[in-house]
């Protein structure tokens, strides 16, 4: 964090200097590591497994907050009796379908829910549906909000029970010999977490992309989730997970998704074949308690944004004229398609595939075969240049003449040039003023994406086909010579309206009868009564530490979500000391320095009445209110596709052996086996040690806005990896030298770093090795400074939930010096392949 | 500060002991130096580009240029501060390696080549008309999907939530439905 997120780490030193104690765990030593009170080394890729050991000191220990973890989760819920354990099936859940490698998920299901008839897509069986929206999350296979529970958490079959039985092998000895951290070191942090946690006290988790980019991603950020949800750090301030996110609006970019699965605010793409109509969507996209009980709401709000007039309710609100999925439409499925021909035009904005995804030579290889790229950006990226300096060139595999794709290099306007919001990691809205135009031929993407739709509409004939585009609302006002749209009428239109154009204040008003329109129902609000809330900007020295007056957070404002979870279920605070949002029985309604999330009005003791729908069927007493249940969910019973509760599994490649279970690695990972996607076999002695990939704080992802800057390049002039002194002796690897990375896919050449920093891992005995490589170089760039390209050495292997590959943990060789050039470089990787 | 020129001077008062951090290191030229936000005409209220910590900076603007680039002291997220990148950023929008004119390769071409902003427009617009109309499935396997999975796009993380949104309602609209960025990454 303080190399990536510095400014936000003060505030983690702040909390330092006041006497909280703070603990890294990660494979590499940073900035971070130096100023914290405990740095415990870990091997890349094994968290669950430390994560899953401090669940079991919790469990074994009864170290939960009881208190919490009744009212609040689903500990006492029952779980279907023909569910079966990892325990059970040696690293297997029930389900599981060996021939597809993908699970059935229904006998995940809480007791007495009936599963939904999925049909049969992608290979025939049922299965679990990945990469859905987080309204999947919360179906609960059709869960009532009341299912059948044992408050007593002496029912077998109770979730409670079940994550006890489940944990139970996670133990102090396992964490030191899979992720190499002592016992010693285990039980400091177990009990700092435990004694900071409960009424008076709350611990929260930080996380990053190093727990996102593996085979496993999702449950590692699940295994976390139970921990705090056990530990009562939910919903509190100063409790909570922080997924610290690594672009200026990524956040905003998942809210308002360019993802090929959701739709603005976390609503499904329809599916071809799980959806007819509207109706039947609705009925299957979410459960009916909870507040996506009122996703009708949200769904026709868009479709009025978007359709305007032509989305009338005799017509579904023009629902038909969403393009449906059959599948997997992510970023590597796109490049598989670029390399079969199917891809012909690719729009590249603000971002640098050639070097920034995992295996660049697949992604040079898409670019290749294209008819026609656009590139959208500040500088030369390595995306727009590699038809003529990619690797592939120098090694044969292309050659310029050949390349066929036309690339138009659109230049970007900088973030100073326009106007808009940016959503920052914690949810949070803020508006940018236009500090000047942009030069030359530089545009915004809004004025790029407003009048290439422009454009094409003029180009549109009267077709069937062409409609969803000719009755698209398309009309913004255009300001100044450049004529750009105006970011502030698109703001309104994410806002929404209701009759009469009258700016929503919030989206509780929003109506599932056409009547009112928004673009995206979780920012309703966001220019209530006509202001422009993300443009608030009251100094922090005249408003309290919360903030309020500062920007905009989604939803409604709130800072600090589930915060209901901030009192006790009678709703009073936990404690003084930890005092937020609560009840005050004389007004009747919830109070405290943040927006209450939750309804204002209702009382603790509010019981939903019989058959009662969206947030009317939560108790006052839940307030996880996305849920169907309003519960903190410790185990899954649906929405997930590789498992209802985290397992260790090894990453794809790794050279230790799964001590766990006899499944080596996650049974329901997705793989890409083809000839431009070469894996390293695990446990192969032709790759022995494990890379992983990182940041410094003087570049920025993949360089193309710090490379070209003096005063950056300076100050990390060039790419290299940092070795221990041991492994540095063992491979006669010079500090200030080179060395040379290889795994299945390629080689590169890095400068060696030797430091103390890094240190071998010892594993039962065993001695493993691993390679630290920040990512940030690449062969142009307009860069002042260039290098080999890190993301070139991973493979692509994916998270069956959200299709992340895993670049956080991998196996290599490494061999001192640079490595060969041209064909000799292909002949070194045969040698490796098939020698 | 009374005595002669040459008591003024600021070695002879920093060897007489005073601090040489503080009034000591005052010399004339000093005194004439004045900072480079002084003399902007606006100031705009604007966000780091880089993570997303979304530190807050004021961007200082003197004849059509910006001539700096500060933290913004009122930001309850940084209270003022930048790191090195954030700090840098005047550089980012400033530095001369910044391509500023639209370029084009065509296919098979060994060299760049300039193009007018307004014909590349058009040229795009001809090519996602034409390649959605060439890719374009009503059906798959028996159902109605309506898209085209010809026109793919990659980027969002680094732009505005207003840019985001046009993105994806466009392109819904074209049936384009390959549509990611780094958060997928």
């Amino acid at each position: 964090m303080a190399e990536c997120h510095p400014v936000g780490y003060q505030w983690v030193m702040e909390a330092r200097a006041r006497g909280a104690k703070v603990f890294h765990i990660d494979p590499r030593f940073s900035r971070t590591s130096a100023t914290v009170d405990r740095y415990l080394a870990i091997r890349a890729g094994t968290d669950i497994v430390l994560l899953g050991a401090l669940i079991n000191y919790v469990l074994s220990n009864g170290l939960d907050f009881r208190e919490y973890v009744l009212a609040y989760t689903n500990a006492a819920t029952l779980v279907n009796k023909d569910f079966r354990d990892t325990e059970d099936l040696d690293g297997l859940f029930s389900g599981y379908d060996e021939e597809t490698g993908r699970y059935d998920p229904s006998s995940w299901a809480y007791e007495g829910d009936v599963p939904e008839e999925e049909e049969p897509v992608e290979g025939g069986g049922h299965h679990a549906e990945a990469a859905g929206s987080d309204s999947y999350g919360a179906r609960g296979a059709g869960a009532s909000a009341t299912p059948p529970a044992d408050p007593t958490l002496t029912n077998p079959r109770c979730v409670y029970r079940i994550l006890k039985r489940h944990y139970s092998r996670y133990t102090p000895e396992m964490v030191e010999e899979l992720c190499g951290i002592p016992p010693e070191r285990f039980h400091e942090l177990a009990e700092a977490i435990t004694a900071n946690s409960g009424r008076e006290r709350t611990t929260a988790w930080v996380y990053s992309v190093g727990w996102t980019q593996h085979s496993v991603g999702v449950q590692y950020i699940r295994a976390a989730s139970i921990l705090q949800l056990l530990l009562g750090n939910m919903g509190r301030p100063g409790g909570g997970i922080m997924a610290l996110r690594g672009h200026a609006s990524i956040q905003g970019s998942t809210d308002i998704p360019t993802l090929f699965n959701l739709l603005p605010g976390y609503i499904a793409m329809p599916h071809a074949h799980r959806h007819d109509g509207l109706d039947h969507y609705l009925e299957r996209e979410g459960a009916d308690t909870g507040w996506w009980g009122n996703r009708r709401a949200y769904v026709v709000s868009l479709l009025k944004a978007w359709w305007g007039d032509a989305a009338t309710e005799d017509n579904d609100y023009r629902f038909d004229y969403l393009p449906r999925l059959t599948g997997d439409h992510g970023h590597y499925a796109t490049v598989m398609g670029q390399i079969d021909g199917t891809v012909k035009g690719y729009f590249v904005v603000g971002e640098n595939p050639a070097v920034g995804s995992a295996n660049g030579k697949a992604q040079r290889l898409g670019l290749a075969n294209l008819d026609w790229l656009v590139v959208r950006d500040l500088m030369l990226v390595e995306t727009a240049t590699f038809w003529k300096d990619a690797p592939e060139i120098e090694t044969g595999e292309l050659r310029t003449e050949d390349i066929g794709t036309e690339v138009f290099f659109m230049p970007a306007a900088s973030h100073v040039e326009k106007e808009g919001t940016f959503t920052n990691t914690q949810r949070l809205l803020q508006w940018r003023e236009r500090a000047l135009d942009p030069p030359h031929d530089c545009r915004s993407d809004l004025w790029f994406f407003y009048h290439l739709g422009k454009r094409i509409r003029r180009r549109l004939g009267d077709d069937e086909i062409d409609r969803p585009v000719k009755e698209l609302t398309w009309d913004y006002p255009e300001i100044g010579e450049q004529r750009d749209p105006d970011a502030e009428a698109v703001l309104r239109e994410i806002n929404g309206t209701g009759p009469g154009g009258r700016l929503l204040a919030s989206l509780r008003e929003l109506k599932p009868d056409g009547s009112t329109s928004c673009g995206c129902w979780i920012y309703c609000g966001v220019y209530a009564d006509g202001v422009n809330m993300a443009a608030r900007r009251t100094p922090h020295t005249e408003q309290g530490p919360v903030a309020l007056e500062w920007g905009w957070a989604w939803p409604a404002n709130r800072r600090i979500l589930y915060n209901r979870a901030s009192a006790d279920p009678q709703g009073r605070p936990w404690s003084e000391r930890k005092k937020y949002v609560y009840w005050d029985a004389g007004k009747g309604r919830w109070v405290g320095p943040d927006v209450p999330d939750f309804e204002e009005d209702k009382a603790p003791d509010y019981v939903p009445p019989e058959g009662a729908k969206a947030q009317d069927a939560l108790a006052g007493t839940d307030p996880f209110i996305m849920q169907s249940d309003g519960r903190g969910w410790l185990y899954v019973p649906s929405g997930l596709s590789d498992g209802p509760l985290p397992a260790h599994y090894e990453p794809h490649e790794s050279p230790v052996r799964n001590a766990l279970y006899g499944r080596q690695a996650n049974p329901a990972r997705r793989t890409i086996d083809r000839p431009e996607n070469p894996y390293n076999p695990a446990l192969s002695p032709r790759f022995p040690y494990v890379y992983t990939t990182s940041r410094l704080t003087e570049h920025h992802t993949t360089g193309a806005m710090s490379r070209p800057l003096p005063y950056l390049a300076e100050l990390q002039p060039e790419a290299f990896c940092e070795v221990s002194p041991r492994m540095a002796e063992e491979l006669g690897l010079e500090n200030g030298g080179w060395a040379t990375i290889v795994t299945a896919r390629t080689a590169i050449e890095l400068r060696v770093l030797v430091t103390g920093r890094v240190r071998p891992l010892r594993l039962n005995g065993r001695t493993v090795h691993q390679v630290i490589m920040p990512y940030h170089w690449g062969y142009s760039s307009g860069g002042v400074i260039t290098g080999d390209v890190v993301n070139d050495l991973p493979s692509i292997v994916l998270d069956p939930n959200v299709y992340i590959q895993e670049s956080k943990a991998g196996t290599c060789d490494v061999l001192p010096g640079r490595r060969p050039r041209g064909t000799a470089l292909l002949d070194l990787i045969e040698r490796y392949r098939h020698g | 500060m009374g005595g002669g020129r040459l008591s003024r001077w600021p070695v002879i008062r920093q060897l007489k002991g005073e601090d040489g951090r503080g009034q000591a290191a005052r010399s004339a030229r000093t005194d004439a130096l004045r900072p480079r936000v002084e003399g902007a005409e606006t100031v705009a209220r604007s966000v780091c580009p880089y993570c997303a910590v979304g530190c807050g900076q004021l961007v200082y603007v003197k004849d059509g240029k910006v001539t700096q680039i500060e933290g913004d002291p009122d930001s309850p997220i940084s209270r003022g501060r930048l790191c090195p990148k954030g700090s840098a950023s005047k550089q980012l929008v400033t530095h001369p390696g910044r391509q500023t004119k639209v370029l084009y390769r065509r296919p098979y071409g060994t060299e760049w080549e300039p193009l007018d902003l307004e014909t590349a427009m058009d040229m795009i617009a001809d090519r996602v008309v034409r390649t959605r109309r060439e890719t374009w499935q009503q059906t798959h396997e028996g159902q109605e999907v309506r898209r085209t999975l010809g026109i793919a796009s990659l980027g969002g993380a680094t732009l505005d939530n207003e840019e985001n949104y046009l993105m994806k309602k466009l392109y819904t609209a074209l049936g384009a439905i390959q549509v990611e960025n780094q958060a997928r990454i």
